[in-house]
C-alpha cells in the first residue's frame, strides 16, 4: 500500500526549479532514499511533504489524503513526523522537554499529560538518551542533537518519518549507530523515507532509492541497480569511479 | 538530603510568598500615602514586566506594545469611570479594561505575529503611536476637549485593586509556564519552524499568549486610570511603559518567574529613590546600571542567586577540605 505519493510536484526559486514534475512515492513499511548532488532538491522535496514550503503546483496524498493547503502542525498530526538537516532543537529546553513537545501536540490523538510523559520517556530510551534527559538541549554534541530530534518526531507517534541527512557529520560508528537505529524504527511499523549523502548507510539500509538532479528525478531501484545505474554513476558518483568499489 | 530538610523547603517558599502577601495587604494600616503610592506604582510596574515576559521572554518576540494594553485601559476607565459618559461599578470597568485589551491584542496578534524579529517590535511600537494618535485627533478634532476626567478613588483602593490584579497576574502566569500552553511557548522561542513541525498551531499559540499578557496590562491600565483622575493620549499612551518592562525584565532575569517581579521592584524602587535624590543624574546612573547588567549578568539579577550559591559550596567544599588536610597533617606529624 502505498503511504505517501507525489504527483507533478513542482517548486520554483524565482525562476530556478528546485523541484520540477516529480512523481513518486512511498510504500507502507518500507526504506526509501533520496540521494542527488547538492542542490538537487531533497531538501525543497521534504519541505514541501512536510508543508516549511506551500505546495503550489502538483499533489502529494498521505494515505490517500491530499496534503496540499496544509499547515506544518496538520501535518504532524496526521502523522508524519520529520527531522531537519540542520539540527533544530529547542536550545533553551532540556533533552526530555523537547521530546515532550513532540509528544503534548504532534499526536494523531490528544493524550493526557501523564500519557505524554510516558511516551517522551519511551522515546528517549528508544533512542538510547534516558541517561541525559535533563541535560540542557543547547550543550548537546552534534550526535546527540539529533537523536533527540529522531526521539522528538517518534514521540509524535508518526507512520511517516522523514530523516533529512540524519547521518551527515557523524563518524564512522556513530553512522553504524544510526543506521540500526534506522532499522529498529522501521521494525517498529513506521514507514522511513530519507535523504542521505552517505553511502554506505543508504546502500545499506534503503530497501529502495530515488536519485534527483537538478530538481528532476533522474532513476530509482533497488540499492544495486542504482549503483549499476550509468545516468546515475555520470552525474552522481562520479564518472571514473564504480559505486561500491 | 533528610525529610525534615525537604519538608522545611516544601512550606518555606509558600510560607515566604504568604508572609510577603500579608506584609503588602497590610501596607495601608501603618504606611504613608507615598509609600502606598510607590507601592502601587511598583505593583503596576510588576503586572507589566511579568505580563511581557511571559509572552515575549518565552516566544522571543519582542513586544513594544506594552503602553498601547495600558493606555486601552486607562482611557476604558476614562470612558467607563466617568461623569461626562457612563458610571459602571470599578470591578466591572477594571475586567473591561482587561478584555479590550484582550480582544485588540486577539486582532493585531493575528495580523502582526506573522512578522519576525524586528518587524513585529517594529509594528508594536507603531500601534501605540497609532492610538495615541488617533484619540488625539478625535479629542481635538470630533469632541473639541483635550483630556478626559476620570472619577477619583481613594489610594487605598487603588492599592488593593492593583494587589489584586498583580497576585492574579503572578498566578495566571505561573500555571501557563506549568501548562501546556507555557511548553508550546518555550518551544517557539528555541525553534519556531521545529515547533510547528511537531504539531503546535504556533499562530493560535503566540496570538492566546499575546492577548491574555495584554488583559492583564489593560486592567492594570483600568485602576491607573481613577488614580490619576485627569488623563490625556499623551501621558496614557507614553512609548516609556512600552520599554520598562523590556529593561526590567532583562534587569531581573527572565529565566524564572521570579526575575520580572525582582527586576520591576528593584528597578522601579531605584528609580523612586535616584530621581528624588539626584534628580539629574538618576537616568545616568540608570544607564549604567543596565549596562553592568547586560554585560556582566547574562542571567540577570536573580542569575547572581546560583552563582553565589555555588561559590558558597565550593566554599565550604574548600574549607571542609582544608580543615580534614590540617587534621591529617596534625595527625602525620603526631
Amino acid at each position: 500500500m502505498q503511504i505517501l505519493e507525489g504527483q507533478d510536484v513542482t517548486k520554483y526559486f524565482g525562476g530556478l526549479a528546485a523541484v520540477s514534475h516529480i512523481d513518486f512515492h512511498v510504500d507502507q513499511g518500507e526504506i526509501v532514499g533520496l540521494i542527488g548532488p547538492n542542490g538537487a532538491g531533497k531538501t525543497t522535496l521534504f519541505n514541501l511533504i512536510s508543508a516549511a514550503l506551500p505546495l503550489k503546483s502538483g499533489e502529494i496524498r498521505f494515505k490517500g489524503e491530499k496534503l496540499n493547503g496544509l499547515k506544518p502542525h496538520q501535518i504532524c498530526q496526521m502523522g508524519v513526523a520529520r527531522t531537519f538537516q540542520e539540527t533544530k532543537i529547542f536550545a533553551n529546553m532540556p533533552v526530555f522537554q523537547n521530546v515532550l513537545v513532540g509528544a503534548s501536540f504532534g499526536t494523531p490523538t490528544r493524550m493526557s499529560s501523564a500519557d505524554a510523559a510516558r511516551e517522551a520517556t519511551q522515546a528517549l530510551e528508544f533512542v538510547g538518551l534516558s541517561a541525559i534527559g535533563a541535560t540542557p538541549a543547547k550543550d548537546l554534541t552534534l550526535v546527540n542533537q539529533k537523536r533527540t530530534e529522531v526521539a522528538r518526531a517518534l514521540a509524535t507517534k508518526p507512520e511517516l518519518l522523514l530523516l533529512d541527512e540524519l547521518m551527515a557529520g557523524l563518524n564512522a560508528t556513530e553512522i553504524s549507530e544510526a543506521m540500526e537505529l534506522v532499522t529498529r524504527i522501521r521494525d517498529k511499523g513506521i514507514t522511513i523515507f530519507m535523504v542521505e549523502h552517505v553511502m554506505k548507510a543508504i546502500m545499506g539500509v534503503c530497501e529502495r532509492i530515488m536519485v534527483l538532479h537538478h530538481g528532476e528525478k533522474i532513476a530509482e531501484g533497488t540499492p544495486q541497480e542504482i549503483a549499476a545505474n550509468k545516468t546515475v554513476i555520470e552525474v552522481y558518483l562520479g564518472e571514473e569511479t564504480h559505486a561500491g568499489s | 538530603m533528610d525529610i525534615t530538610t525537604f519538608t522545611s523547603k516544601r512550606f518555606f517558599i509558600p510560607g515566604l510568598l504568604l508572609l510577603i502577601l500579608i506584609c503588602l495587604a497590610t501596607v495601608p494600616l501603618y504606611g504613608s500615602r507615598s509609600d502606598l503610592f510607590v507601592l502601587t506604582i511598583i505593583l503596576m510596574y510588576i503586572i507589566l514586566t511579568v505580563g511581557w515576559a511571559m509572552f515575549s521572554g518565552s516566544t522571543g518576540y519582542m513586544s513594544l506594545a506594552t503602553a498601547a494594553f495600558l493606555g486601552i485601559g486607562i482611557y476604558t476607565s476614562a470612558f467607563l469611570f466617568s461623569k461626562e459618559w457612563a458610571l459602571l461599578p470599578l470591578p466591572a470597568v477594571i475586567v473591561i479594561g482587561g478584555l479590550v485589551s484582550f480582544i485588540l491584542a486577539l486582532l493585531v496578534g493575528l495580523v502582526t505575529l506573522r512578522l519576525k524579529g524586528i518587524y513585529f517590535a517594529i509594528f508594536t511600537f507603531g500601534l501605540v503611536v497609532l492610538i495615541r494618535q488617533l484619540l488625539v485627533f478625535w479629542e481635538l478634532q470630533i469632541i473639541g476637549i483635550r483630556g478626559q476626567h476620570v472619577i477619583p478613588v481613594s489610594g487605598e483602593t487603588v492599592y488593593y485593586v492593583m494587589l489584586g490584579i498583580a497576585v492574579a497576574t503572578l498566578l495566571a502566569v505561573y500555571f501557563i509556564r506549568r501548562s501546556k500552553l507555557g511548553l508550546a511557548m518555550q518551544s517557539i522561542g528555541g525553534n519556531e519552524e521545529a515547533a510547528a513541525h511537531m504539531g503546535i498551531n504556533t499562530t493560535m499559540v503566540k496570538v492566546i499568549a499575546f492577548a491574555i499578557s495584554a488583559f492583564f496590562m489593560g486592567a492594570a491600565g483600568a485602576i491607573m486610570g481613577p488614580s490619576w483622575i485627569y488623563v490625556d493620549p499623551t501621558v496614557a499612551f507614553d512609548i516609556f511603559y512600552s520599554f520598562m518592562p523590556v529593561l526590567m525584565a532583562v534587569f531581573g532575569g527572565m529565566g524564572q518567574l521570579y526575575g520580572p517581579v525582582v527586576g520591576a521592584a528593584v528597578f522601579a524602587y531605584t528609580e523612586r529613590a535616584l530621581r528624588l535624590q539626584f534628580s539629574y543624574y538618576y537616568m545616568l546612573a540608570f544607564g549604567i546600571i543596565l549596562i553592568i547588567v547586560i554585560l556582566y549578568l547574562p542571567g540577570g539579577l536573580v542569575g547572581l542567586i546560583p552563582k553565589l550559591w555555588d561559590r558558597r559550596n565550593r566554599l565550604r567544599g574548600l574549607i571542609s577540605k582544608l580543615w580534614k588536610g590540617g587534621k591529617a597533617e596534625q595527625r602525620a606529624n603526631t
